[in-house]
């Protein structure tokens, strides 16, 4: 099949981008839209120009390095898939796909189609350190999980960190990813020591960051290719709420340093 | 917001049950209003907690607006909505507008100035003549209509926001925001309606 393309190119983070447009010709469905733009790119450089910068790393869905928008929909059209995982039988032939890079603040764009997404790891960082005991391995159920919580602690470690969330939402709130991360420790007996001062510095980051404010509005859960669930939100506000009070007149970030 | 957006709702809840005793007849919604302005204490302090409430929820708002705004400067291209009701992306929309009317709304039924026969004690003839004027009841309808949606995606928000997302309860509270927005929908149009078609008769023709 044949396809056009717009794809926003970009230099440098400074530099002024633009929508470009490119024929991709002779598409097989069974490729992956990556490779799909591999053999675009391939193209492009046995004409001397520069390819379409992209990142890339597993490329079987579990790493999150990849992702940008395709037609407005974050990692496109296909539910609970990163786009190295979408296969171009999902896609019509002589079809229009319009490729743009996460926008947000936080997400400044590096080239094409790459955003930095370093704000992601220091919410991470701002979570601290979990009290765990370190040496030979633990005796296998030596502390006993709820299933229910052992179920919803999986599902929220199934964060990739891929920025689909913050790329979907009208608001570019990270409120999905970090609710993510806060339910996958605050949901297991291991991570309830610094649970509550976990939550208050993540959501203190996550402002400093500069994302938006969630408004409950679901695209983040739509978008999600892990079908995170926005009752991680929930949970992230109201882990919030309770440390605020437990740590008011503290300081923000419940002081202790 | 939530915080606001739940004393409102709580006062929207209030005042069309109020408002309902139109359909009890003159002598009910007059002593019902009477009764209120007799103790201007309960009056004026609702008055100012519902202005000072209003205030605040605009004020979170534009607050809101601004984090929002500068969280993506650039819009994409093209944008799919895939998950979202137009209530939730409508609510900057349906906010102001649902504001102005309030404004109008309190010169026409409260105030009186933007009625043509106001009387301070008959509220009943207010409303009948009030809503006779059919591009008084359209203005009314369409602001309605706007408060219902706003209701609807801000009373499954305001659970979420305030940390409350249960497996069986929230797919519950979605339903029952859904029912409410119609429901008072419903309740409020059928004033205006009742007026227009003639099935609220004026007071002196009920004599």
């Amino acid at each position: 099949m044949n396809l056009t393309l717009h794809v926003w190119r970009q230099a440098n983070a400074a530099a002024p981008g633009r929508m470009v447009r490119y024929d991709a010709r002779d598409v097989s469905e069974d490729m992956s839209f990556l490779e799909m733009l591999d053999v675009v790119n391939e193209k492009l450089i046995g004409e001397g120009k520069e390819p379409i910068a992209f990142e890339h790393d597993c490329r079987e869905g579990i790493c999150g390095s990849c992702g940008f928008m395709i037609n407005g929909a974050a990692h496109g059209p296909q539910k609970g898939t990163t786009i190295c995982q979408l296969h171009m039988r999902y896609f019509k032939d002589g079809e229009e796909l319009y490729l743009e890079p996460w926008r947000a603040t936080a997400f400044p764009v590096l080239k094409d189609l790459v955003v930095d997404r370093g704000a992601f790891d220091r919410i991470i960082a701002a979570g601290g350190f979990v009290s765990v005991r370190t040496g030979s391995a633990p005796d296998g159920n030596a502390i006993p999980v709820p299933k229910e919580a052992a179920d919803t602690a999986m599902d929220a470690a199934a964060c990739i960190g891929c920025g689909a969330c913050v790329a979907a939402c009208p608001n570019a709130a990270a409120a999905l990813f970090t609710g993510a991360k806060i339910s996958h420790l605050g949901m297991l007996p291991q991570g309830q020591a610094e649970r509550s001062r976990r939550a208050l510095r993540m959501v203190e980051q996550l402002t400093l960051e500069q994302f938006g404010s969630c408004t409950n509005i679901g695209e983040c859960e739509a978008a999600c290719p892990k079908q995170i669930p926005i009752e991680m939100i929930a949970r992230m506000n109201r882990d919030h709420l309770k440390a605020a009070w437990q740590f008011r007149g503290a300081g923000k970030s419940g002081g202790g340093e | 917001m939530a915080a606001t957006g739940a004393a409102l709702y709580l006062f929207v809840t209030i005042h069309l049950l109020g408002n309902l005793q139109v359909f009890l007849g003159p002598e009910a919604i007059n002593s019902y209003a009477a009764k209120l302005k007799s103790v201007p204490e309960i009056v004026w302090g609702a008055r100012l907690g519902l202005l000072a409430t209003v205030g605040l929820h605009i004020l979170t708002t534009i607050q809101l607006m601004r984090i929002n705004a500068k969280a993506r400067p650039t819009a994409y291209t093209k944008k799919a909505n895939s998950a979202s009701t137009v209530a939730s992306r409508t609510m900057y929309l349906s906010g102001p507008t649902i504001a102005a009317f309030i404004v109008y709304h309190l010169l026409h039924l409260t105030v009186g100035s933007a009625h043509p026969q106001y009387s301070e004690t008959d509220v009943y003839s207010n409303i009948v003549f009030g809503f006779r004027v059919w591009w008084v009841s359209a203005a009314y309808l369409i602001a309605m209509g706007l408060l219902c949606t706003h209701l609807r995606h801000g009373v499954q928000s305001m659970f979420q926001s305030l940390g409350f997302n249960h497996p069986l309860q929230t797919p519950r509270i979605k339903k029952f925001a859904n029912a409410v927005g119609i429901l008072y929908f419903t309740g409020f149009a059928s004033m205006p309606l009742a007026a227009l078609t003639g099935f609220l008769p004026p007071f002196f023709e009920r004599l």
